[in-house]
Parts: C-alpha cells; structure tokens; sequence
C-alpha cells in the first residue's frame, strides 16, 4: 500500500477537485503552443495535399469527361455533316432531274415553233410564187390570147380596155368552169 | 510513481512530472505531424499515411461528420489540437515509464474545456448575435405553460452543467483509471510480500485482473479523447446552428 500513500502524500490532502495553478498554466500554455503549430503549420499542409489529391483525380476525371464531350460532339457534327451532305446530293439531283426536264420541255417547244416558222415560211413562199405565177400566166395567157384570137377573127384587138375586159370575162369563165370541174 | 519536483517553482509541488508530460506531449505530436506533413507528395509514404490517417480521422470522422457544411474546415485545427494533445496525455498512462495520464490532474482537463466553453459561446455570438442565448436556452416548439420549467433546465444543463461535465468526464475517468492499476500494482505488491505461500500464489490472479484492467484503461484513454473532441464538434454545431434546434 505504500505506494498508494506516496501518491497520495504527493497530492497532499488537496481535494482532487481543486485545481493546481501552475499545471492549469502549463497546460494552456502547451495547448497554445500546439494549437498555433497545428493552425500554421499541420493543417496547412495537410489540406494543401488533400486539394491538390483531390485536383490530380477530378482533374483527370474532368480531362475525360472533356475528351468524351469533344468526342461525341465531333462524332454528332459528322452526322449532321453527313445527313446534310445526303440531303443536298437529293437537292442536286432533284434539281438537275427538274432542270433536265425544263430543257427538254423548251427544245421540243423551240423545235416545234422552228418548225412552225419554217412550215410557214414555206406557205408563204408558196403562195407568192404561186402568185406570180398567177400574175405573170395571166399576162401571158392574156397577150396569147389577145394575139391569138386577134389572129384568128383578124380583127384589131389593140384597144387595151376592151381587150383586158374581154380576157378577163374569159379568164372569169375559165376559172368558174374550173371551179366547177374541181366540185 | 511521481518523479519529485524538478524545480520549486512556488508552487507547492514545483516544476512536476505532470507539467513535464505535458510538454513533452506537445512536442511529440508537432513533431510527428510536422514531419508526416512535410514532405507532402499525391501518392503518401508510410509517415505521411500515417499522418494523413490521422488527420483524416478528426477532419473527416469528427468534424465534417459532425458540423458540416462548408464550414468545418475552420473548426479543424481545435478539435485536431484537441484529440491528440488529450490522446497523447492520456496514453501517457498506459507507458510504463509515464506511466501518469496527466488529465488525473483535474487543471488540465478545466482549462481544456473551458478554452470549449468560450470557444462555443463564442462562436454562438458571433452567428446569432445576442439572440444565441435565446436560440441556446428557449427550446421552439413548447407550450407556453411549460417555458417556465425548460427554460432553467435549459440554462442550467447548456451554460452551467455542460463544461463541468465535459472537464469532469474527461478527469474523472482518467483518475479512476490511474488509482486502479495502481491500487493492482500495490495489491501484487502487497501479496507477493506475504510469508503465506498460498496468500503469496493468489498474486496472480491480481495480475491477471491487472493486466485486463490496465487493457480496459488504454481503451478508456483513447475513447475518452474522442468524446471529448467529439463532444465539442457538437457544442460547435449546436452553437453554428442554434436557430435550427
């Protein structure tokens, strides 16, 4: 038990309740100094670690995650690009199909008056020679004529007037009988 | 046990072995965790695991467990001081050496909660403004007629109980802790010296309860500075949050 009795000689007979200054002072001093090292130097530190562990894992999950953004954003611009290539090769063609069509429509319209005007210049032609022909055969036909029957009845059919008058009432009847033999 | 005064310092027992504790505690876990933060890397060695599970535990297991938020953080360095200053302290008794956890000593254990006490009060006022003694003392919630009995109960276990508990806790356990291994030590004693052999044989048994006493302290040492620490996360979460309790 003696040991017990030297410890409690050292306590004296202080109830063990009452405080000793001196270790209260110790105390707040020691406390005091760890805490100022622990706020200025440890914490510091070990948070400066934690930040930057923390920034070496998120920062290469974000470095990732940044890849596959570009990656998937890339991948949807070549769909879009390609989707856009699609519809503007349909353009293209439907364009050229509508395109092809147009000439098509306008040469055979260009043809067809071509050969209008041509149908008609012919006509024309035809109609004036035709024409001229009358005019010239009828002159011709007339003088003939004139000269013919003049021979023939011997009588001078010189006066001009009488002498048209008389082919023409011929030529009048000519082309009625004509007319007639074509009914 | 005790080592004698060293020098006599005017205070009736001088420069004791309790103070010499106490500083050396200071130095041993500046030194340990100055030297595990040294050289801080991304992937730790073995100090610096060591030290950052350390740190870990307090940032992580008590602070950001207890007050969260964003805020915690500024609460670390305290309850970090807090655990291992009383951890190492309290360890002291299971060296054989030490062999003097120095909060038996009840003035270390009274300046450590009252530093708490001022601490949360402190930080109290500074959130809430005077209304924190409202906020602290008149529970929301209660009938009128029962104010008049809350409100002393109240006072009384917030402001005047709760750094008597927390200094006593801590003290209490440690002293009790102390005298009973040293009550084995000197009933082993006592026995080896009887001249009865069989009186002599039943030392062993003491022993025996000695050493599972002697593991059961150890235990005691080391929960006893989580409580303590773990108790002040809550009085500062209590006081940062005292308009949501």
């Amino acid at each position: 038990m003696h040991q017990l009795n030297i410890s409690a000689a050292a306590e004296g007979d202080v109830n063990p309740l009452v405080p000793n200054g001196w270790e209260m002072l110790v105390v707040f001093v020691g406390f005091a100094i760890l805490f100022f090292i622990v706020v200025k130097y440890v914490v510091p530190m070990f948070e400066k670690t934690f930040a930057e562990r923390a920034e070496a894992i998120e920062g290469g999950i974000a470095k990732a995650e940044k890849a596959q953004a570009e990656a998937s954003a890339a991948l949807e611009e070549y769909k879009q690009q390609l989707t856009d290539a699609r519809t503007e090769a349909n353009r293209i063609r439907e364009e050229a199909r509508a395109e092809g069509a147009q000439i098509l429509a306008d040469l055979k319209e260009k043809a067809a008056a071509e050969s209008a005007r041509i149908t008609a210049q012919a006509h024309a032609q035809i109609e004036s020679e035709r024409q001229a022909a009358v005019v010239s055969l009828r002159a011709e036909v007339g003088t003939l004529a004139t000269t013919l029957a003049g021979r023939i009845v011997g009588e001078s059919l010189d006066d001009d007037a009488r002498a048209a008058r008389v082919v023409d009432r011929f030529l009048a009847d000519l082309e009625s009988q004509n007319a007639g033999a074509a009914k | 046990m005790h080592l004698p005064a060293i020098l006599p310092w005017g205070a009736a027992e001088g420069f004791s072995k309790q103070m010499l504790l106490v500083l050396l505690s200071v130095v041993f876990i500046a030194v340990f965790f100055v030297l595990a933060a040294r050289k801080q890397q991304l992937v730790p060695g073995k100090l610096q695991f060591a030290g950052e599970a350390a740190y870990g535990f307090v940032r992580n297991g008590i602070a950001k467990d207890i007050i969260g938020g964003r805020d915690f953080i500024k609460y670390v360095p305290l309850l970090f001081s807090l655990f291992f200053f009383i951890l190492v302290n309290n360890i002291y008794g299971a060296i054989p050496v030490f062999q003097l956890p120095t909060f038996s000593h009840v003035g270390g254990a009274y300046v450590l909660a009252g530093l708490v006490y001022v601490t949360w009060i402190a930080i109290g006022i500074k959130k809430n403004g005077l209304r924190y003694f409202k906020l602290a003392t008149v529970p929301s919630g209660v009938p009128w007629y029962i104010l008049p009995i809350v409100i002393p109960i109240e006072i009384i276990s917030n402001f005047v109980v709760r750094p008597v508990t927390h200094s006593l806790r801590l003290f209490a356990t440690m002293l009790a802790g102390h005298l009973i291994v040293m009550i084995a030590g000197s009933g082993i004693e006592y026995l080896i010296m009887q001249e009865n052999f069989l009186l002599k044989g039943t030392s062993v048994l003491v022993l025996a309860g000695a050493i599972a006493m002697y593991m059961l302290e150890a235990l005691i040492m080391v929960l006893q500075a989580y409580v303590f620490t773990l108790l002040t996360a809550i009085y500062i979460e209590g006081a940062l949050h005292a308009d949501s309790h």
